[in-house]
């Protein structure tokens, strides 16, 4: 029998501490919709991607209000849009990205990823003229996410990917200058991008995956920021039981509802994403969490420690509550999203060495992180670098997703808006990388990639 | 279908006949009610059986918030599955 203190914990949870469903994301193979004309290609995937997914957000909305459970996000993954455009004669694959775009639109999803390319090897032709592509696409078009993985454990570091991309951020900066630089917010480089994430804007349709899937991401930074309180000074034991009991609870709710979702839609179930995902609004923040362990501000000398802690029980508890977890699953740190990221780099006290030092343990890497407008593209590409090695060795995926805001120093603040956000311009070290940079070719797969 | 009804609010004569009345008035049954005051707030859940009930659950979660509003509470129709997913093994 269900008590009653039970019942208003969790509407405590739903009402007071931002406890929701963070997306619900359907992904959905292109992989017939491959036409060696451009515009016939971009009509098939506009076509597949609106009659997939037409109920999506009408189905999500009718869960949230039979449930009393927020989904704030309705999304939609697609394919690698490198492998479908490889089959089209054409130079730019922006038409494919407008018609992203409009199926997006359409469907009334407020973004759409796997504007991608995964070349942790190499390139293909296909590939190139995708990455090339990025620049004009985010400028382009409101939702389309885009990502390219450029490393992994298995294959090394695709170091002229990791070249290419730094002047890729650039491009995408000074197109939508006007906006801060807002096309560097959908735009992510990847090493070990997982196939199932669900969360934007590093979302796409893993080759591995079935036609259609449904996938959920939970939230909750707030709800274990509470639980937190209410075992001030105890041992990190405590701490970290009292996270995974909060992880398990949070991710049973994201089990049910992505099963009913699943079943409601007629798309199979794929995985929960475990992950805690911040919001700029107050009491949802994961860097208020680390503080409530005994930092004074995040950054400071532990975080590295809190967080991996942190991490690991998010995890720990999550993984009993479904039946198949996957995608991220840990503690996102973006620094734009998140209240007391903002307030930490504001005061000075969390640095970009540090949070590159916080990747090694949380679920991603560098994201939403503004630097000044003036950073050279291979500074930015020596910045994906490490993120990359970071990654590669530790058999994780890292990612970075920068923001070199045209105009704007340090000490400024890029204004990206609702869930993006805003964020302080953090300094980066003026001594050049061009040259190393410059080298280009393969980093070798460690010796971790051996384990056959 | 089974749900929950969780009514808040300043405590006052006659909630829970009002709750109930409302509930009645869509076919609700009630199934088991428990509630408590705490620091002069009305604090109540309701076990209920909207099998039979005129309204989708989704709709009846909006007007029995409406009737809330009107009554100074703060009232909410949750289907029961997602606080058994949350609190029980």
């Amino acid at each position: 029998m269900l008590r009653l203190e039970d019942i208003l914990e969790t509407r405590d949870m739903i009402d007071k501490r931002h406890l929701d469903i963070r997306t619900i994301t359907m992904g959905i193979s292109l992989l017939d919709c491959a036409d060696p004309d451009v515009t016939v290609c971009a009509r098939k995937i506009y076509d597949k991607i609106t009659r997939r997914a037409e109920k999506l957000v009408s189905v999500g909305e009718g869960i949230e209000r039979e449930f009393g459970i927020p989904i704030v996000n309705k999304r939609i993954s697609v394919t690698p849009m490198a492998l479908i455009g490889g089959s089209c004669q054409a130079e730019s694959y922006v038409p494919l990205a407008i018609a992203m775009d409009e199926a997006a639109k359409k469907c009334g999803v407020n973004f759409i990823g796997g504007f991608s390319a995964l070349v942790q090897k190499g390139c293909t032709e296909g590939d190139w003229k995708l990455i090339r592509s990025i620049p004009e696409a985010m400028a382009r078009t409101e939702r389309v996410c885009a990502s390219v993985n450029v490393g992994s454990t298995k294959a090394g570091i695709n170091m002229d990917a990791v070249a290419e991309m730094g002047r890729i951020i650039k491009q995408t900066a000074e197109l939508t200058a006007d906006n801060d630089g807002l096309g560097c917010a959908k735009l992510v480089v990847f090493a070990n991008a997982v196939e199932d994430n669900p969360f934007m804007a590093g979302a796409f349709h893993g080759i591995g995956e079935p036609e259609c899937v449904l996938n959920v991401g939970v939230s909750g930074p707030g709800v274990v920021y509470h639980a937190l309180q209410s075992v001030k000074g105890q041992p990190f034991d405590v701490v970290a039981e009292t996270v995974k009991k909060t992880a398990f609870r949070i991710t049973r709710m994201g089990q049910i509802v992505g099963q009913e979702a699943s079943r409601r839609l007629n798309v199979p179930f794929g995985i929960v994403d475990l992950s805690l995902a911040p919001t700029p609004a107050i009491g949802d923040s994961v860097a208020r969490i680390l503080e409530e362990m005994g930092l004074e501000t995040c950054g400071t000398h532990g975080t590295t420690a809190a967080l991996a802690l942190l991490n690991d029980a998010v995890k720990k508890g999550g993984v009993m509550a479904s039946n198949h977890v996957g995608g991220l699953s840990g503690a996102f740190i973006p620094v734009s999203e998140d209240e007391g990221m903002i307030a930490a780099a504001e005061s000075g006290v969390l640095s970009l060495s540090k949070l590159e030092a916080m990747t090694c343990v949380c679920s991603v890497g560098l994201d939403m992180i503004a630097v000044p407008g003036d950073t050279s593209a291979e500074t930015l590409s020596a910045i994906i670098a490490d993120e990359a090695a970071i990654g590669m060795v530790n058999t994780k995926t890292t990612a970075v997703r920068i923001i070199p805001a045209p105009g704007k120093t340090v000490g400024d603040r890029v204004e990206m808006g609702g869930l993006l956000g805003s964020a302080p311009v953090m300094p980066v070290y003026g001594a050049s990388s061009a040259n190393f940079i410059a080298r280009g070719g393969r980093i070798p797969a460690p010796l971790q990639s051996l384990k056959n | 279908m089974r749900a929950i009804v969780t009514v808040v609010g300043k405590d006052a004569v006659g909630i829970i006949a009002s709750v109930c009345q409302a509930l009645a008035g869509y076919n609700v049954n009630i199934l088991d009610i428990s509630q408590t005051v705490m620091q002069g707030y009305f604090t109540m859940m309701m076990v209920v059986d909207a099998e039979k009930c005129t309204l989708p659950v989704a709709q009846l979660a909006e007007k029995m918030e409406r009737k809330g509003t009107e009554l100074g509470l703060q009232i909410h129709v949750q289907r029961e599955d997602i606080f058994n997913a949350m609190h029980r093994l």
